[in-house]
């Protein structure tokens, strides 16, 4: 059993062998509220109201051994549900329950509770009802072709994390200075003065929810140890106690009210809304360090408090699931996996010197010792990093199971600098959720979907008609037959792509408004910067910095499919367009030799040839300039980012064959990975393909690499993979993360998955439990290159 | 200038310190029994053809302007003076069971292509490997390209089986960073039973060379039934007692060729085994004993 110690192995034990559930008591608590209150109170109110209901209502626990308490639901791996974003089926409760993969057992009796009380009420009143009431048919089209995906379609904006203001202020500071706020209102002169009112007073009372949260917290805690007959527990039970008398009211004074600290503010965002990537502390051993010193001068803990403290930390973060999902929604992110990343290393936000700590090297043995999926843990590189902290990262990565991931510190800062953020921001700055960039603490970076750039060639090549749902669903850019020249075919797919991005973004302004409108997230604004001074809520455009995300997919099949028509239809002239077309309508059947032109004898990304990689410049350039800086409803600004999730294999699901040799249905290639097999000049190859792309002007790009374990044995194994890394963030990468298992492992895991229960893999951003992926997900893994040390 | 080269690969970490690139020359004097690169051997291009993978399609009969394939009793040749490596053979099979081995770089190609690495040499202490076939058939090619390579600051190694003119090997040897030093066999009749070659030169060479050189690795492959003996080590423990040399690598054979040998048409020599790991942690301690530092692999 892993775990530093007795208690933190039991309380992994638990985490980790609890099937997940799902729990009406939120739902049942709101629905009531809302029957009473709605329409009593202005929005951001009543919002507020409904939260501090549930906080003071909901069911406490405080599981036996515990050090840091606070759970979403009931208990571990129960996970709430939200009737007001998505109100579920009795079906949809019926596939959660019965599916083979992220399975939510669902009790009897909720069924009938949601049958009965809260489907009636939320119905036609959830956010996913008015966002499919509200698209438009070629939006509806586009959607179900799988073009693009819906971010908020079950889920709220989110994608944002913590900063430092917790560990410096409680949230009696807070309420104060948002009381301040509203005495300061010009309500002669300012129009929005009232809106205003209603958003701070909601935040307000956001403050005081919390703080009954740990108020009855303190209150239980001494109520079970008043019961313990184990002095040493009932000790344990009067601490905790006296740690929930200090935070979330007051500021933390000690390293455990520190992370109690956060936890709580963890618990409000993720039970406000199901936030997409939950929430995340962000730089934590930067803002725990601090007190970590002060009681090591003083005495009063030491390197394996603290390490046992961090694992209590890290079990509860995997005790909470992703909030269940449906449809496509779970095909874009098929993971009980909920993106709380956790940056460690990197630099000083407050000095810019080299932020590597004693607790940067706890976290990493916490991280090794748990190896849970949760939380997402990664480092940030430097070029002020010691090779020490790299080399030990490294150590765990190498083990296979995707974690930590590494991401370049100096590039983080340049792309948030690029979006016009300032330096002492950006410092703040990190990667959360798989590998998106932001402020922490200051900004809303939100995720509004994946984009599906290879089939926008798929429609190019047949005139707009989409093969898939049988429709005409984009433009007519012509018949590819009669494309004179590559120019020609390029033109048409630029236009076809504008196309499908006007759709995709019309749709998110529609949305964007209807958050805005009915689902303010008080508590959240509370904790972000520019939301108090504006008086606006951060699903509005409240905070400092507003960014929407588009996510594109598919970088590397795209690449090798435009190559293979330059470089065969064009260049030299091997078959027509015609006989391709062909090839692509009957899956390659009866075309082999093309199929095999394609496959083995076409330039392609991944291989620092500048013939395939010009064009994926070509299409990388095109597309985020056809996104980026584009302003949104609330104010903010899109920007791009190249991560898959699991979105990849969803697209491919919906495709037939691509020019490139990929069969009808095959997943497509995963972030700025190369398409699978593609890549047969190694690791460095790959690594000179994917910085030709300018990372610094995206929000983020995520590089899969898998490894044998016998390429990367010994030291001379790490210092390589060292090196690796240190020059890919020299050349300007964003991400990179590690694989390390090898094929027949893999496909003995695919056979026997009862002997592989603890095997977990990289997958995207995050890594996930072999066994909990999808057959076809878990093909595309084993498919993925294994780039070999010779 | 040109010379034949049949891979240049990216990302070598078997053959010198760091991650390097490794330029494999097509060519070899020795016709070592256990050699893993057999397509290595010949200094000209060749066709590789793997026999598993064929259908007897015959579309590489129809692709090829030369008509230099036949195919006879379900067997497929090729008349190689009839073939001009246009490589439409190649394109053709859909079951890529034909390929070149062998291609002609310049200097200039051969600068380009390693040079794309770089960055990597730099961070990981790593650089550039000559090795083959031998390099020391391109002695003027070498030369000028290991000139190149130190103008950039590159870090250069050269594998070497030692068969060639120490004129040679004294030229290269200004620019060459490491040698990898193969020896094979201390007693002659054998080397030339097993190598198809008298090793007096590359004894020779190896003395003459630990005089002007002081960064020499000895690698010795070492193959069960041939040279992994007590007797053998022993001896090249008395033979290069004295010599500049600190490091030694010891490479176990491995019959990752053997799929090789049945592209390129050559008889495999079945009887060969990896000596166990007992045994080579024997063969580590007895040199580590007098001194040397050893690594079992490249």
């Amino acid at each position: 059993m892993r775990g530093y110690t007795e208690r933190t192995k039991k309380l992994r034990e638990i985490s980790t062998t609890t099937q997940p559930s799902i729990s009406l008591e939120r739902a049942v608590l709101e629905t009531e509220f809302y029957e009473k209150y709605y329409g009593t109170v202005e929005t951001p109110v009543l919002r507020a109201l409904n939260f501090k209901n549930y906080m003071e209502k909901r069911k406490l626990y405080i599981g036996e051994g515990e050090l840091i308490v606070g759970e979403k639901s009931e208990g571990p791996q129960v996970a709430p549900t939200f009737p007001e974003l998505c109100c579920h089926t009795l079906e949809d409760m019926t596939v959660m329950n019965d599916r083979k993969y992220i399975s939510f057992k669902v009790k009897e009796e909720d069924k009938k509770v949601q049958e009965e009380k809260i489907i009636p009420y939320w119905e036609k009143r959830s956010m996913r009802h008015k966002i499919l009431e509200s698209m438009t048919q070629e939006w509806k089209d586009c959607y179900a072709a799988g073009m693009f995906t819906e971010f908020m379609e079950q889920r709220a904006p989110g994608h944002t994390v913590a900063d430092g203001k917790i560990y410096e202020k409680g949230f009696l500071d807070f309420k104060r200075e948002i009381e301040e706020e509203i005495g300061k209102l010009d309500f002669l002169n300012d129009p929005d003065a009232c809106d205003k009112k209603a958003q701070l007073e909601g935040m307000a009372i956001s403050c005081d929810a919390i703080i009954i949260y740990g108020k009855r917290y303190a209150q239980y805690a001494r109520e079970l140890a008043s019961k313990e007959t184990d002095p040493k527990r009932k000790e344990e039970l009067l601490w905790i106690a006296n740690n929930c008398d200090v935070v979330p009211a007051h500021k933390p004074q000690t390293l455990a009210q520190a992370l109690q600290m956060y936890w709580f503010v963890h618990i409000g965002v993720t039970t406000e809304l199901n936030t997409w990537d939950s929430f995340s502390p962000g730089r934590l051993d930067q803002y725990i360090y601090p007190f970590y010193k002060k009681e090591k001068e003083e005495g009063t803990i030491d390197y394996h408090k603290a390490r046992e403290l961090l694992e209590c930390l890290w079990i509860k973060f995997n005790n909470q699931p992703a909030p269940p999902k449906v449809g496509i929604t779970l095909k874009e992110s098929g993971t009980y996996t909920d993106f709380a990343n956790i940056n460690t290393g990197g630099i000083n936000p407050w000095t810019g010197e080299d932020g590597v700590n004693e607790i940067s090297y706890i976290i990493l043995d916490v991280m090794d010792e748990m190896k849970l999926l949760q939380p997402s843990s990664n480092v940030q590189i430097s070029v002020k990093t010691p090779d020490e902290f790299l080399k030990r990262a490294v150590e765990i990565s190498r083990k296979g199971w995707g974690q930590p991931a590494f991401y370049n510190t100096e590039e983080l800062i340049q792309e948030l600098l690029n979006a016009g953020k300032t330096l002492e921001d950006a410092r703040f700055g990190g990667a959360s959720g798989c590998v998106e960039t932001g402020c922490h603490g200051r900004e809303a970076y939100i995720l509004t979907g994946y984009l599906n750039v290879p089939k926008i060639l798929d429609l190019t090549l047949n005139n707009g008609f989409d093969r898939y749902t049988g429709k005409q669903i984009g433009l007519e850019t012509g018949n590819p037959e009669d494309f004179k020249s590559y120019e020609e075919l390029f033109h048409a797919f630029v236009n076809q792509l504008n196309y499908i991005i006007d759709v995709k973004i019309r749709g998110n302004n529609v949305i964007e408004k209807l958050f805005a409108q009915h689902m303010p997230s008080t508590f959240m604004s509370v904790l972000t910067d520019g939301c108090r001074e504006s008086g606006r809520d951060y699903n509005a455009g409240g905070a400092k910095y507003n960014t929407r995300y588009i996510q594109v997919v598919g970088i590397g099949t795209i690449t090798d499919c435009l190559s293979a028509i330059k470089y065969n239809v064009f260049d030299n002239k091997r078959f027509t367009m015609g006989e391709l077309l062909k090839a692509l309508k009957s899956n390659f059947e009866g075309y082999a030799h093309i199929r095999n032109l394609v496959l083995n004898h076409t330039p392609k990304y991944g291989n620092d040839d500048d013939y395939a990689d010009d064009i994926m410049l070509d299409v990388f350039t095109t597309v985020r300039d056809l996104i980026k800086g584009r302003r949104t409803v609330c104010g903010g600004t899109y920007q791009i980012d190249m991560l898959p999730t699991t979105c990849h294999v969803y697209f491919g699901s919906v495709m037939g064959a691509s020019p490139n040799g990929r069969l009808a249905g095959k997943p497509l290639s995963d972030g700025i990975s190369p398409e699978k097999g593609a890549d047969v000049k190694g690791p460095t190859a790959v690594i000179k393909s994917s910085s030709k792309m300018d990372h610094t002007s995206t929000g983020g790009t995520l590089l899969n690499q898998k490894f044998t374990p016998s390429s990367i044995r010994g030291q001379e194994g790490i210092d390589n993979v060292a090196s690796l890394i240190r020059s890919y963030f020299e050349l300007g990468g964003h991400h990179i993360q590690f694989n390390v298992i090898d094929r027949k492992t893999l496909l003995d895991a695919q056979k026997h998955p009862e002997e592989y229960k603890d095997l977990i893999v990289r997958v995207a951003g995050y890594s996930d439990h072999f066994n909990n992926l999808e057959k076809a997900l878990q093909d595309e893994i084993i498919e993925r290159t294994e780039q070999a040390f010779n | 200038m040109k010379a034949n080269i049949f891979n240049i690969q990216k990302f070598s970490i078997h053959d010198g310190p760091g991650i390097r690139t490794t330029v494999f020359f097509k060519g070899c004097p020795l016709r070592c029994l256990w050699c893993h690169n057999p397509e290595s051997q010949s200094p000209v291009k060749e066709i590789l053809y793997d026999k598993s993978k064929c259908t007897l399609c015959g579309n590489c009969i129809r692709a090829c302007e030369n008509k230099a394939i036949e195919m006879k009793d379900k067997t497929l040749t090729t008349n190689m003076d009839k073939c001009s490596f246009r490589g439409d053979c190649v394109l053709s099979c859909i079951n890529s069971a034909r390929e070149i081995a062998g291609k002609e770089y310049t200097l200039n190609e051969v600068m380009e292509e390693v040079l794309k690495d770089k960055v990597f040499y730099k961070n990981s202490k790593g650089g550039v490997t000559l090795s083959g076939g031998e390099p020391l058939i391109y002695a003027d090619f070498n030369e000028a390209l290991l000139k190149e390579l130190k103008k950039e600051n590159i870090h250069t190694a050269v594998d070497t089986c030692g068969y060639g003119d120490f004129k040679a090997i004294e030229r290269i040897s200004k620019y060459t960073d490491l040698f990898l030093y193969d020896l094979k066999l201390t007693d002659d009749e054998k080397h030339i039973l097993y190598t198809g070659v008298s090793n007096k030169i590359i004894l020779d060479n190896l003395l003459k060379l630990s005089k002007i050189h002081d960064n020499i690795n000895l690698r010795l492959p070492l193959i069960e039934g041939i040279n992994a003996d007590e007797n053998h080590i022993l001896e090249v423990l008395s033979l290069i007692k004295g010599m500049n040399i600190k490091k030694v690598n010891l490479l176990p054979y491995h019959d990752i060729g053997r799929h090789k040998y049945e592209k390129s048409g050559r008889p495999y020599a079945e009887d060969m085994e990896r000596p166990t790991d007992d045994k080579l942690n024997r063969f580590k301690e007895m040199f580590e004993n007098e001194g040397y530092m050893v690594k079992i692999g490249g």
